[in-house]
């Protein structure tokens, strides 16, 4: 499965069009994660905690795009779009959307 | 009134900790953007929506790069005071500054470790992630990605 966020592929052409596929996933902060946060949050830099809970989070997106793709047949998902939300205090969505194609 | 005292105590202290810590992984942060910066300089980032015509076509995959950055307790108390008069805050500058150059630097260390001479098509998406309560957790995250395109030999 190729993943892109440009609409062409360098060398292949687009054979069929199966339209938009998409993925998201909700996710919350654990207690332990925010109070180091928190103690980080005096010094200031990065929350490394932080950064690979949404990483994580954004690949699990990614995969659920990559399975809906694939369940329609698909062999690439191009121009491919990154969102984050916070749907509540302390929790955020990720969301992932892209063009499911065909390739040749 | 001891309370009173011991509050403002442990505000000054968190202020003083706030200032010097923050200021020294700040700069000590930035040493190593630019190192970085200069050491990855070869790959070449566009934010060009389609590639160079490069022939023979080279091989194309998704990379990305993030970072969640906080700032420190001295610069939330003068970017406190600044937004009583309005004005450039130079303070969030900085913070988005390195948030965002961060995100370049670990997605072109991604494409590098893919092989990549350059990365088409970048965006940027920001996102401030603040935790309930009025004093919880303010910071930002920054994701840059884009396409990494590989030549094949």
């Amino acid at each position: 499965m190729l993943i892109s966020n440009m609409e062409i592929v360098p060398g292949k052409t687009v054979v069929k069009h199966l339209g938009l596929v998409q993925g998201s996933t909700v996710r919350a902060k654990h207690i332990g994660r925010d109070l180091m946060a928190s103690l980080k949050n005096i010094v200031g830099g990065e929350l490394k905690g932080y950064t690979e809970l949404l990483e994580d989070a954004r690949r699990e997106a990614v995969e659920r795009m990559t399975a809906q793709a694939e369940s329609i047949g698909a062999n690439a998902v191009l121009n491919v779009r990154f969102s984050t939300s916070s749907v509540a205090q302390g929790a955020a969505e990720l969301f992932a959307y892209g063009t499911a194609v065909v390739l040749e | 009134m001891t309370g009173q005292i011991l509050n403002l105590i442990l505000f000054l202290v968190l202020l003083l900790v706030g200032f010097i810590a923050g200021r020294l992984a700040e700069s000590s942060h930035y040493r190593s953007i630019r190192a970085r910066e200069k050491a990855l300089a070869k790959i070449l980032v566009f934010s060009e929506r389609l590639p160079p015509p490069m022939h023979p076509a080279p091989a194309s995959r998704l990379v990305s790069g993030s970072a969640v950055i906080s700032v420190d307790y001295f610069k939330r108390f003068v970017a406190g005071l600044r937004m009583i008069f309005g004005g450039r805050l130079g303070s969030y500058e900085t913070l988005l500054d390195r948030a965002r150059r961060e995100a370049v630097l670990r997605m072109k260390e991604e494409a590098m470790r893919k092989g990549a001479i350059q990365v088409c098509n970048v965006k940027f998406a920001t996102c401030p992630i603040s935790s309930g309560t009025k004093d919880g957790v303010k910071c930002v995250e920054v994701l840059a990605y884009g396409t990494a395109l590989i030549p094949r030999r």
